[in-house]
């Protein structure tokens, strides 16, 4: 069980996260839903340790991580696909697989699992990071943190500006990773891409929670959603 | 002595010059492409890395000058490095890496550094015996009966030691490219580089990262100094001249980038060189603080740096 509990957050004097919840079970995919500027993305960063939060904990398991310096908390289990990927631009895809296989010092077999999921990336591991495609990078920021061998995942706005296919690719790797046990934490922007693969959707606003529901019954009745996007 | 030959003359006082400020800019550049901190005290390290190879010649005596020069030449850079990698982590940390509080820091750490070696080391210009320095005769070429032909022309010359520098930058810089390049630490140290969070984010421990950058950076400095120091002499206020030429240097090169500052340490180092024989070193000094203001107006990147997007 990955557990944020009451988190205060914000940069410099800013307070942006409010008091926020969320639990995300292993094999359960939860996805985050707000308006731009709610606080998805600072949510994530604070959960990665790269924010200092002034309330609330972050426990993985028990083992409260939020009180781990930042350079740990990728290896107690939490492999992270940020917005916009950032890439180790000028480094070679293989080695910025290196860098997350290094996380828990995986060997080869793990590279090797990661690169069956991907099979476009070992055709490019030779080549920077900067000059694949906009859905190659996708896939190495995935294959990235898949290197770590999450028992949990981060994906913030991963179908970001991708073409379709792309998109049903990525979907498909959260699907597999989450049939394998792992707990995603989902942000998406698109209401149609959530449903399809979402098992509970949480709503946000001013960096607080409004409430959770079964994505079944988003599915069923969408008034919820039209309430809190105004979509 | 003609013109030619005269030039050639100039050409290696100014190869000599490059090399050295090669190996202090590195270091600075090091420390800003890595830490983004702006090292005011980088002279200062480069001034302690020329006074500890006197302490360690001074303190090995009546051997052959080649034994204190050598012992110099290890322990000097591995000392600045300690206390730097010091100067890191009960400073540097503790202002979190502030653009603009880390620039006072070092600035507070540049006095520091200067009035302990003034009450200790005393006001003195000392020299360092040079390990070894031929006179080396160099020939140069005119129009004979013969056609070509090569001749010695009077005052054309120069020491084995002061060609022993030049290689031994280069070799250094080859090292730093082969650590930056070839190795793990190298690779975590990029990685830092181009994006701190993701760095964490991905178990880089970028404190230490940080911590060894700028014990590396300092010690780049303190290593060109002990080359220096059997041609120069260490001196207490040394450290300023290869602080600004650095800062030249890693401006014209484009912040951060390597090969960039490189470059514009033979740039800077050969026109310093050429310019000092031919008219005076304060024109030199003049011409390439005008040059940087030229390029920070025209192209902020640098001579050799990409733009950022
Ligand atoms: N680096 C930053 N510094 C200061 N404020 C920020 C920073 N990043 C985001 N914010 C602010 O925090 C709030 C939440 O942003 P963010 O978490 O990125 O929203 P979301 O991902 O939900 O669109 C916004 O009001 C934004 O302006
Ligand atoms: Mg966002």
């Amino acid at each position: 069980m990955l557990e944020i509990d009451r988190i205060d957050a914000g940069y410099g004097r800013a307070q942006v996260l409010r008091g926020l919840s969320l639990r995300i079970s292993p094999g359960e995919i939860l996805c985050l839903l707000g308006r731009n500027g709610a606080g998805k993305t600072t949510t994530m960063k604070a959960i990665m340790g790269l924010l200092p939060l002034t309330g609330g904990q972050v426990r993985l398991d028990g083992q409260v991580i939020s009180e781990l310096p930042a350079h740990r908390v990728a290896g107690a289990g939490i492999g992270y696909i940020p917005q916009g990927r950032r890439l180790f631009s000028e480094l070679t895809v293989a080695q910025n697989l290196e860098i997350g296989l290094r996380v828990k010092n995986s060997g080869p077999e793990v590279l090797e699992g990661v690169l069956e999921l991907f099979p476009r990336l070992r055709e490019r591991m030779g080549q920077r990071a900067q000059t694949l495609s906009g859905g190659e990078q996708q896939m190495l920021a995935t294959a990235r943190a898949l290197c770590v061998e999450p028992r949990y995942l981060l994906l913030d706005e991963p179908t970001e500006g991708l073409q379709p296919s792309m998109i049903e690719a990525i979907r498909q790797v959260v699907v597999v990773m989450r049939d394998r046990g792992v707990g995603v934490l989902l942000v998406e922007q698109r209401v149609d891409a959530v449903l399809s693969v979402a098992d509970r959707v949480a709503f946000i606003e001013n960096g607080r929670n409004l409430e959770t529901v079964a994505a079944d019954d988003l599915r069923r009745d969408h008034s919820v959603i039209e309430r809190h996007l105004g979509v | 002595m003609d013109f030619g030959p005269y030039l050639l003359l100039a050409s290696l006082e100014g190869a000599v010059t490059a090399a050295v400020l090669a190996l202090t800019a590195v270091g600075l550049s090091l420390v800003f492409g890595v830490m983004r901190v702006v090292n005011v005290a980088h002279g200062e390290f480069f001034m302690l890395g020329a006074v500890l190879a006197w302490w360690v010649a001074h303190l090995v005596g009546d051997a052959h000058p080649a034994v204190g020069f050598l012992l110099a030449l290890v322990v000097a850079p591995l000392l600045v490095g300690g206390i730097a990698v010091l100067a890191d982590v009960t400073v540097l940390k503790r202002v979190n890496y502030d653009p603009e509080r880390t620039i006072v820091a070092t600035i507070g750490i540049l006095y520091i550094l200067q009035q302990v070696t003034l009450m200790t080391y005393g006001p003195d210009a000392r020299p360092v015996e040079p390990p070894f320095n031929t006179r080396l005769a160099l020939p140069f070429v005119e129009w004979g009966e013969n056609g070509l032909q090569l001749y010695w022309p009077w005052g054309l010359s120069t020491t084995s030691y002061k060609l022993a520098v030049i290689g031994a930058a280069v070799v250094v810089l080859l090292g730093v490219w082969g650590l930056m390049a070839r190795t793990r630490i190298g690779l975590l140290m990029r990685a830092t580089q181009l994006d701190r969070d993701m760095a964490l984010a991905f178990g880089i421990p970028v404190e230490r990262v940080y911590a060894m950058v700028f014990g590396i950076g300092a010690g780049l400095a303190a290593l060109a100094a002990v080359l220096i120091v059997p041609i120069q002499q260490a001196h207490y206020l040394m450290g300023g001249d290869p602080l600004l030429l650095s800062f030249i240097v890693v401006i014209i090169g484009g912040l951060g980038s390597l090969p960039g500052t490189v470059l514009a340490a033979v740039l800077i180092g050969l026109s310093d060189g050429i310019i000092s024989v031919f008219f005076s070193p304060t024109l030199a000094k003049i011409l390439a603080t005008l040059l940087v203001a030229l390029v920070l107006v025209f192209r902020p990147q640098g001579l050799f740096g990409v733009r950022r997007a």
